[in-house]
């Protein structure tokens, strides 16, 4: 009874921090909200016990990428987004976008809709090797990590390393020497 | 009700008690050793030698006048000191005190001293300190000053750099006891190698130990790296705007964090509540037998936070492009090659 009360209480907070991270105009507000959002997320792993996944969860991108978010926005001191005049000429304002991001928009609640109805498994794990002890355990999961998964994660290691190298190029201005 | 959860909730109860009145201590300690260190008394005319300057401290700033700039974000501004200490309590839940007792045989079975017991506990105390940030940064800014913007911009990147070095040390700790839980990893220290020296995590991590410490000063936003509030060129930094209350709960998360940062030290490095000193004395076995560990403990948290106290008044402050520059480019490759370093030789001895 408690655990579905604490399931609906997290899940609503969830969902409604992540509208809000959309939903409303100051980009300070924002950050928090999905600072917010994934705190709720992190209890929801804590449910399915699998802590490991919702303290990582909270490290990593609450604990360190967030803060990253709220640093950027605070450097660039971010205005609140309500001048009519800056909203009409923004080019995501453009008619053209707009129909873009409605197509995409209505292609994922078709995907998301299908998904839901095709899997009438839920409570099954995707992978083999993902059992409950897996998720559960440290030690189990880092083992199945380096080596059943391992190409995975390498190539997204790899992937990571190659994005950072390239913001890194694109951040240094044309013809400095450093 | 069950005898056996009432002592646990005394035992909560106890460590919430202990931490506020950490910080009454700290203020004392840290003003008295101060003067030690400049050759003056320090605080002396409230009670005796000036024992109840921090009660004096408090009642002050509980009836001066809660000021909010007109500028200032309203709902930011009340919930960063909030947020700060907040986490800075929380952090302390995941860790354990005192090894398991009976409390002289009152019990049937030993209750664990400590709030909770969890089996990714570092972990979580990561996770909440990494919190305490947020309190710094929402500060700075919904201040509406250059000032208080300036101290929360430096404490995030600060944070963020110094983070990555302070979890890489613990790693390797981590790694040698085989667990994450902070009380198995209290207890894998246990006992002495030879029969004369303690068998504590650093002797085997030395570097590890002084990385985790200066990495530690940095993240509690300590001298020599307090550069969020560096008063010669911000003022106070991210508290300038604060007053009353909302001011003091910003030094309070501070020293708590100290305590928090000492605690895991002595958890990780200094074998908690087993053996007192480096090497064995014959009370060792006698602490053990009589369920005193918790006093050991509490001798160790306090001689690191001396150390603490030691290093604000002893070393000036870096400037900021150094502390950046030391802690990417010295901090994190030392802890890096220590953890791998220790890796190899783990595997060689026992792969």
């Amino acid at each position: 009874m408690a655990e579905t009360l604490i399931f609906y209480v997290l899940s609503a907070v969830a969902i409604l921090a992540s509208v809000l991270v959309i939903g409303q105009r100051n980009p300070m507000y924002s950050v928090l909200m999905l600072v917010l959002s994934f705190a709720a997320v992190a209890g929801l792993f804590i449910q399915l016990d699998a802590p490991f996944l919702a303290v990582a969860l909270m490290i990593v991108y609450a604990g360190a990428i967030m803060v990253l978010f709220l640093f950027v926005v605070m450097l660039l001191n971010a205005a609140t987004e309500d001048h009519a005049s800056w909203d009409q000429t923004h080019p995501l304002r453009h008619p053209a976008v707009t129909r873009f991001g409605t197509v995409f928009a209505l292609l994922l609640v078709l995907e998301l809709a299908y998904a839901l109805l095709r899997g009438n498994d839920l409570n099954q794990p995707v992978g083999s090797q993902a059992t409950p002890q897996v998720v559960g355990s440290v030690r189990e999961l880092g083992r199945v990590l380096f080596t059943d998964y391992v190409f995975a994660f390498e190539a997204t290691s790899l992937l990571i390393l190659v994005a950072m190298v390239g913001a890194v190029t694109m951040a240094r201005r044309e013809g400095e020497q450093r | 009700m069950d005898l056996r959860l009432v002592i646990q909730l005394v035992v909560i109860g106890l460590t919430f008690f202990m931490l506020i009145n950490a910080s009454a201590l700290l203020v004392l300690a840290e003003r008295k050793i101060m003067g030690f260190m400049q050759q003056r008394y320090g605080p002396y005319l409230v009670g005796p030698h000036g024992a109840l300057q921090p009660l004096a401290d408090i009642l002050k700033l509980l009836f001066k006048e809660e000021l909010r700039p007109k500028g200032a974000d309203k709902w930011l501004f009340t919930l960063a000191p909030i947020l700060s200490v907040t986490a800075a309590f929380a952090a302390f839940a995941t860790v354990p005190w005192g090894a398991q007792t009976t409390l002289f045989g009152l019990l049937d079975t030993p209750i664990k001293l400590g709030v909770a017991d969890v089996n990714v506990g570092l972990l979580v105390i990561f996770a909440i300190t990494s919190m305490g940030v947020y309190g710094i940064v929402l500060a700075g800014w919904s201040s509406n000053s250059k000032y208080s913007l300036f101290g929360g911009l430096r404490a995030s990147a600060q944070m963020i750099s110094y983070e990555l070095s302070y979890a890489t040390s613990l790693a390797a700790v981590v790694m040698l006891a085989g667990s994450l839980s902070v009380r198995e990893i209290v207890d894998s220290q246990a006992g002495s190698w030879f029969g004369i020296l303690s068998h504590w995590w650093i002797f085997v991590q030395p570097v590890g130990f002084i990385v985790y410490a200066i990495a530690g000063v940095a993240e509690t936003n300590r001298a020599p790296f307090d550069f969020p509030e560096a008063e010669q060129e911000l003022v106070a930094g991210y508290n300038t705007e604060y007053s009353s209350v909302r001011f003091a709960l910003f030094p309070q998360a501070e020293y708590i964090n100290m305590t928090t940062m000492s605690a895991v030290a002595t958890d990780l490095y200094l074998g908690g509540w087993h053996g007192l000193l480096p090497i064995r004395t014959p009370i060792d076995p006698l602490i053990e037998q009589y369920g005193l560990g918790w006093l050991v403990f509490l001798a160790k948290v306090s001689g690191f936070l001396f150390f603490y106290i030691w290093m604000r008044w002893t070393l000036p402050r870096y400037r900021y492009d150094q502390l950046m520059h030391f802690g990417w480019k010295v901090l994190l490759p030392v802890s890096v090659v220590n953890l791998i370093a220790t890796a190899g030789i783990w595997l060689y001895f026992n792969g």
